[in-house]
């Protein structure tokens, strides 16, 4: 046996170098890059990033800006809105697929399928589909109620509802398959249990399966929050954010900042705003799965 | 009047037989445990008395009443899963007491089930507890508890103490007999082990393909299966048989010559026939006694195990392969010659085609 | 004998159940009008990218069309007007499949050996960057965009392909990482040690043991990254110019900046061609593709 005894950097040395990319990604993208634009947005950067610091201007003008509360606003009824709609949606049919009901891969293959397409495409779908020429509207005239009108992308007022309409449509698939995929976890024996104590199958659900299947919700919860922040294809593509700027959403307000506006001090902290409302969710989140379990680095 | 009877009972998923032309009748305050291996029927049957499964023809009767079309809560039954099946986010109390809440009992009336069923099984410092706090054998008492309250005249139990491991499993065997015998409630009990259904049977129906092969009490099993299938089923190390001819009241096969004087035939056996022979490990003669056996023969040992209390003892007769069971005292070792003996009294004969006893 | 014939009137073998019984009808009924929700929107746009637009004019979005043209179709792909080029969707269509195909290559070949070293290889730190990693793939990219551009402009590879492949093999990272992480971790771990006390090393047990019993998951993985890509639209309009847009930043273009007549018909076949893709490995794989989510989804 050989006296030589590789250090510990050797060891799994091609392992080690195998996994660099990875390394390097989360280092200097990831945690690199977030710091950056966190550092810069607290300059005065405007066409190109400038390192002069100006403190939290940027953020007294974000918070100024009638745009970027109106885009805020929009998130936040969009997100809230959208977050407990999908859940019931994606519940519901999971329940109903759950019912060992023929023809499960039918339907589940006709709710998932808006999920497998871009959020362009959904954006221009609903687009057509809530105009009031040839849309819900005037398909609902054909069959005879003449005074129908449901132009919400029409409407400063509503037509952020026109955009939620197309979140749900893209999005309920996926819950649905979190959802059927949690109900398909839990025993069978518990459903003997309830109906040998005659608890009727809604109530099974209620009481004992959804507290059941806490673990499910949550790692949705999260999944579905985060893709809500993310929000700019689709309102890009249904509405561009109008009529006027009723439609806005941040993740488009720091697009046009950093690439149309040569704003790239407002846009640097639009995204940091946008970090953070991601932050208050995940973290905690974080925290509550994995604090028992402390990785050491 | 029986507590409960099964009348012709089909049951079909498809083209598939599960369950054919079963008659059952369970007495008042009896344990009948349904025994088989994977497969043969049982859990199935057991559900289908339960209401959790639909038949496809035929009956179920519980205490007099139709119950065919009824549904689960409404046969008068509580059933005990391997699992148990307990609602996790409620404490013990909650389980017990949900389904008599759903059923819109009065409170008193629920405070008064759950804490007589407590005390029964002895749960009382853990009704505040919530199932993932609880030991296997607490856990499995909460199970049998949640049926108890529920104020039924029979008890269903789905391979209660499968999941437990050996000594839990010895433990709450003797509760459950306890249990039995303090309750007196008709208990319809499914496993696969055999030492659970000797000991805690009052009769044991023994499955297979969907049908009963014998309903008897664990004695009658034991001494006189009814056919091979059972006769190989029941003990362990199985039963030692051979195939060979019955021709005027002996059984033969090679030099093994069985004159079957004394045993108590349940057939006419008139005719001869292809029969099978089988004995017990257990009840092959040795020692002081051999020499007084109707049947004596010499074998040479080829293979012997000694578990302590016993010792097993692999030989040849007449051919096949044959297991005595012997003392554990017993001094032998690899290529002794032993005398045995054969008590047709205690042994079985089965016709060959048929496999039903003689 | 008057037991019998009780006997006949009284319950038995299975319960009479009306096909229609009120809860059917609620089930299949809630079902049949979601399903019409969700299937809606495809079935007007296939059918309305049918008609000619004197049809399309005279309202009626449902009806199927009385003269079927393929018209609206030849011209989204070959004569749509981006900018100034008017040469359709093709010239989307084939920037897509330039972006996707090596990105998901490259990200799925990074993201295999990534995951099979942290399931396989423990090593100081390891997780630490895993978890780094995770975390990543909650951030909005609109936080990490601007330094991305920076550095590939210093890298000169801002607006090429190049670049492009990069930024989406570096966002695919943390999702497929952790579905091969996952995977490996699941194989039972004698095979790998077997294979060590063999002698073999880290590639060799990488590519001849471990990728052979992956078919699935790397089908799953390609399902997941061609979906995504193909279907990006943030990524595409930040790291190409006008000549290498991938066709779903084409397509909005084509339809949102159109002035004057909307060509109805021709967007909607736009559309269709651009969700054509995607679409058809989703209803070609099924079931895989619902694994690929789950699995996704459920960390840890």
């Amino acid at each position: 046996m050989s006296q030589y005894r590789p250090s510990q950097l050797f060891r799994n040395k091609t392992a080690k170098i195998a996994a660099i990319p990875m390394i390097l990604t989360a280092m200097f993208v990831f945690v690199g890059g977030t710091i950056w634009t966190i550092t810069y947005s607290f300059t005065k950067s405007g066409l190109l990033p400038k390192l002069k610091w100006v403190g939290l201007k940027q953020y007294d003008r974000l918070w100024a800006t009638k745009k970027w509360l109106v885009a805020i606003e929009n998130l936040a009824l969009y997100g809230i809105l959208m977050l407990v709609l999908v859940f019931v949606i994606g519940f519901v049919l999971a329940a109903l697929i759950d019912q060992k009901v023929r023809f499960e891969n039918t339907f589940r293959t006709v709710i998932l399928y808006p999920y497998a397409m871009s959020f362009v495409v959904t954006g221009l779908v609903w687009q057509w589909m809530l105009n009031p020429e040839f849309g819900v509207e005037s398909i609902v005239r054909e069959l005879g109620w003449d005074t129908f009108s449901f132009d919400p992308l029409y409407n400063s007022e509503i037509a952020i509802y026109g955009v939620l309409i197309a979140g749900l449509w893209q999005g309920s698939g996926l819950v649905m398959i979190l959802m059927l995929a949690g109900l398909r976890g839990i025993d069978q024996e518990i459903w003997k249990a309830a109906k040998i104590d005659g608890i009727s199958t809604w109530k099974t659900h209620v009481f004992i399966v959804i507290p059941m299947m806490r673990p499910v919700f949550i790692t949705t919860l999260v999944l579905v929050t985060a893709g809500i922040v993310k929000v700019y294809d689709l309102v890009v593509a249904q509405t561009s954010g109008g009529p006027g700027i009723s439609t806005e959403v941040p993740a488009k307000y720091v697009y046009d900042a950093m690439f149309s506006g040569q704003n790239l001090g407002q846009g640097f902290a639009a995204s940091t705003m946008m970090l953070l409302t991601v932050a208050i969710v995940v973290v905690p989140w974080a925290i509550l799965e994995f604090g028992g379990h402390k990785k050491h680095g | 009047m029986n507590s409960v009877e099964i009348k012709n009972l089909d049951l079909h998923f498809g083209s598939v037989e599960v369950l054919k032309n079963l008659n059952l009748e369970i007495k008042k305050g009896e344990f009948l445990v349904l025994l088989g291996s994977s497969g043969c029927g049982k859990s199935t049957l057991l559900n289908c008395i339960a209401g959790l499964l639909e038949i496809t023809d035929g009956q179920i009767f519980i205490e007099g009443k139709n119950v065919t079309w009824a549904e689960p809560s409404e046969r008068g039954i509580g059933m005990v899963f391997q699992s148990y099946a307990l609602y996790p986010q409620m404490t013990v109390e909650g389980n017990l007491s949900f389904g008599l809440k759903n059923a819109k009992l009065p409170k008193d009336e629920i405070k008064k089930r759950v804490d007589r069923a407590a005390e029964i099984l002895q749960i009382e410092p853990l009704l505040k507890r919530k199932p993932a706090a609880l030991s296997g054998g607490q856990r499995q008492r909460v199970a049998i508890g949640r049926a108890l309250v529920r104020d039924v005249d029979v008890f269903l139990f789905d391979e209660p103490l499968s999941n437990l491991d050996a000594k839990l499993r010895a433990d709450l065997r003797v509760e459950l007999k306890r249990l039995h015998q303090q309750l007196d409630n008709t208990m319809i009990y499914v496993t696969h082990d055999q030492i659970e259904a000797m000991t805690l049977a009052d009769r044991i129906a023994i499955m297979r393909g969907g049908q009963i092969m014998q309903l008897s009490s664990p004695d009658e099993i034991y001494n006189k299966p009814k056919n091979k299938y059972v006769a190989d089923f029941i003990g362990s190390p199985s039963m030692n048989f051979f195939e060979g001819d019955f021709k005027d009241g002996t059984f033969t096969k090679g030099d093994l010559s069985v004159p079957m004087n004394g045993y108590d035939f349940i057939t006419a056996h008139t005719s001869d026939c292809r029969a099978i022979f089988g004995v017990r490990p257990e009840h092959v003669i040795t020692g002081e006694l051999v020499t007084r056996s109707p049947v004596q023969a010499t074998v040479t040992i080829d293979l012997v195990e000694p578990m302590g209390s016993d010792t097993l003892v692999y030989a040849k007769l007449a051919g096949e392969n044959f297991r005595i069971r012997m003392d554990g005292q017993a001094r032998v070792k690899v290529g002794d010659q032993l005398q045995v003996g054969i008590d047709p009294t205690r042994a079985s004969l089965f016709d060959a085609t048929t496999e039903n006893r003689l | 004998m008057a037991n019998n014939s009780k006997m006949m009137t009284e319950p038995r073998g299975t319960k009479p159940k009306r096909a229609l019984s009120r809860n059917n009808i609620l089930l299949y009924g809630t079902l049949l009008v979601i399903g019409i929700y969700y299937a809606i929107p495809l079935y007007v746009m296939v059918v309305t990218s049918l008609k000619g637009m004197p049809e399309i004019r005279m309202g009626n979005l449902f009806s199927p069309p009385m003269e079927i043209t393929f018209e609206p179709w030849v011209k989204a792909w070959s004569q749509q007007c981006t900018g100034l080029k008017c040469e359709g969707l093709s010239t989307g269509f084939w920037n897509s499949v330039q972006i996707t195909i090596p990105s998901v290559l490259v990200s799925i070949a990074i993201a295999s050996v990534n995951g099979y070293a942290l399931a396989n290889w423990r090593f100081k730190g390891a997780n630490f960057f895993f978890t780094v990693l995770i975390f990543g793939a909650f951030i909005p990219y609109q936080v990490m965009i601007y330094p991305i551009v920076i550095m590939l402009r210093e890298m000169g590879i801002y607006g090429t392909l190049t670049g492009l492949v990069i930024v989406h093999s570096i966002f695919g990272m943390p999702i497929i990482t952790l579905l091969f992480r996952n995977y490996f971790s699941s194989l039972p771990e004698e095979l790998f040690k077997a294979a060590r006390v063999d002698g073999a090393g880290f590639w060799g047990i990488f590519f001849r043991v471990l990728m052979p019993m992956s078919v699935p998951i790397f089908t799953v993985a390609v399902i997941l990254q061609t979906t995504g890509i193909w279907n990006d639209f943030l990524f595409g309009v930040v790291f190409t110019g006008p000549e290498a847009y991938p066709m779903t930043v084409q397509l909005n273009s084509i339809v949102n900046s159109v002035q004057g007549i909307k060509e109805y018909n021709v967007n909607m076949a736009a559309t269709i061609l651009t969700a054509l893709v995607p679409l058809s490995i989703y209803f070609v794989s099924g079931k895989l593709f619902v694994r690929g989510i789950a699995a996704g989804a459920v960390k840890g």
